[in-house]
């Protein structure tokens, strides 16, 4: 009998913590909630009064399509070449823009590669080089690409150069940190048999660390390629090139047809470059080892 | 020694077989072709490069020392901005994208065709980036950082349908198969049956996305859309170079203390959840 007391007080007990912990979090999260929709001027009548701006905003970018002249030439109105009427220099421009995305990759995951092994605590050849590389990277990492092509428009001149320059930037930030954490999980067993053959650090980490991390390694940088495409398609809104400024154009102009014709065209590049990534990253993993 | 034999027998332990070797010269070729033809098509050359170098140690040498400048209330005004669109938008995000990843996991809606297209649409809107949205909503709610919240909001409801969809169907079902025996309807399935598991796991990806929300709210602003990234695009328009070195700082800053915030919290959930 006094077990089953001693487990029914326990049982309130835990009840009655979980009550009061539940309704200081949900306290908590509601001043949160005020305070922020106070600071960012989100009262309801300014939504209320949003809102069907919005949707007509949004209705707007649907396309004119008519059923009866669907496939007609550019000239007819409500086909679907009228409201595409610039395809070849769209597809162009998101062409640019994933040739952006790879180049600023590449130059990124070179950086990274470069940077991993020392912001590794297991490989670093002391806590002072450890510490430099690792903060460094989170530094490089922490700063939106928007903010570097800002910058590097100002210096490299409006162009693709500047986008493709600050996508690597805060490419190598976010890829070191991971190849470095791949890096400190490898199997240090190799590393000190490749040592004792008498090979110096770089040998070592070529052939004791390289080999292990290198399947994830590409399914990172492929990841991060294909993140790094969304990333410059907006990257251009800065006038750091690609699809991008264009974008900006026809949005700044309420070009509406063309702001639906080129977002349904972005939509489509990055879903079909996702799919292609994905399909790369198992079989570049077989050819490379 | 290695004996010629064992050699002979085993030729793809010692070198890789030719096939491979030629592959791989073949990608390296291309490789750099492609490398030739991308630095030819974007005009990057060393003498446009080293220019570009010379003038951004330029800037670098101006930011230092970093300076808060006359106006550095607009400037915590901003950050303060930043995080509220942060927090706001992920909210409103989740609390939308909850039914809606109900709605898209394989275990909660049989239908096959029901719940392929909401797949589909998930991935479709995920494609659009969240500048475009803040773009668009700028054009719709006018400047500020509305549109900012709003541009979150969207933005990232089809990524949580998505993630709350894959944690559901990752599910126990035998809790939901106990409840279901109790004679729980449809509903309270959900509720006692999926529900308590998949909270913790959930409340986790928010958190993190708040996280990076916190991040690229900082960037919302170079369209026009609140925060701090006003504050940034304005000053470089400006060349006020010591005023962006201040403000990167502090974004570096308070998205670090965000960072390891919200990471501890994910810690404590995730181990709420299995014990």
């Amino acid at each position: 009998m006094a077990d089953r007391a001693h487990i029914e007080a326990a049982l309130r007990e835990r009840r009655r913590h979980a009550i009061v912990t539940g309704s200081l979090a949900g306290a908590l999260l509601l001043v949160g909630l005020i305070v922020s929709a106070i600071i960012s001027e989100a009262d309801p009548a300014t939504i209320l009064a949003g809102a069907p701006r919005v949707g007509i905003y949004l209705a707007k970018l649907v396309p004119d399509l008519r059923a009866g002249v669907l496939f007609a030439g550019t000239q007819t109105e409500g086909s679907l070449a009228y409201w595409m009427y610039r395809f070849d220099l769209w597809v162009w421009l998101l062409f640019e823009t994933s040739q952006m995305a790879a180049l600023a990759t590449l130059i990124g995951s070179g950086l990274a590669l470069l940077f991993c092994f020392p912001a590794a605590a297991n490989l670093a050849p002391n806590r002072w080089v450890y510490r430099i590389c690792r903060r460094s990277l989170e530094m490089l990492r922490s700063v939106p690409d928007i903010v570097y092509a800002l910058i590097l428009v100002w210096t490299f001149g409006v162009g693709p150069l500047a986008g493709i320059l600050a996508i690597a930037l805060h490419t190598t930030g976010s890829l070191g940190k991971l190849f470095a954490e791949a890096a400190e999980n490898a199997d240090m067993r190799q590393w000190d048999a490749v040592v004792a053959t008498g090979a110096n650090w770089p040998e070592a980490v070529r052939f004791a660390i390289v080999p292990q991390i290198l399947p994830n390694i590409l399914s990172y940088v492929l990841f991060r390629f294909e993140s790094n495409v969304r990333g410059a398609t907006v990257i251009g809104f800065v006038g750091a090139g690609g699809i991008g400024q264009e974008l900006y154009t026809v949005i700044s102009f309420n070009y509406y047809q063309e702001i639906g014709a080129i977002v349904v065209l972005i939509v489509a590049a990055v879903s079909l470059i996702d799919l292609l990534s994905e399909r790369l990253r198992r079989s570049a993993i077989g050819i490379v080892t | 020694m290695i004996d010629a034999g064992l050699r002979a027998r085993h030729p793809e332990v010692f070198a890789p077989s030719p096939r491979k070797r030629l592959l791989r010269w073949a990608m390296a070729a291309l490789g750099l072709a492609w490398l030739i033809a991308v630095c030819v098509w974007f005009d990057i050359t060393p003498a446009r490069f080293g220019r570009g170098l010379s003038g951004l140690f330029v800037i670098l040498r101006q930011m230092v020392p970093p300076n808060p400048g006359a106006q550095w209330l607009d400037i915590l005004h901003g950050l303060a901005e930043s995080v509220a669109m942060a927090f706001l938008g992920t909210f409103v995000a989740a609390l939308i994208a909850l039914p809606l990843g109900f709605l898209g996991a394989r275990n909660v809606v049989v239908n096959a065709l029901a719940h392929f297209s909401v797949r589909r649409l998930f991935d479709g809107f995920r494609g659009v980036d969240q500048l475009i949205w803040a773009l668009a909503f700028v054009r719709a709610v006018g400047l500020g950082p509305l549109a900012g919240v709003l541009a979150i909001a969207v933005a990232d409801i089809a990524m949580f349908a998505k993630l709350f969809a894959e944690a559901i169907e990752n599910a126990d079902p035998r809790e939901a198969e106990a409840i279901k025996a109790c004679g729980g309807s449809r509903l309270m399935v959900i509720r006692f049956g999926l529900l308590p598991q998949v909270m913790p796991v959930l409340l986790a990806q928010v958190l993190y996305t708040f996280e990076s929300n916190t991040r690229s709210a900082a960037i919302l602003g170079v369209v026009g859309a609140g925060g701090i990234g006003l504050q940034i695009a304005e000053r470089i328009r400006v060349r006020y170079w010591d005023e962006v070195a201040f403000i990167i700082i502090l974004i570096v800053i308070t998205v670090a203390t965000i960072d390891h915030l919200s990471a501890r919290l994910r810690r404590r959930l995730i181990d709420k959840s299995r014990s």
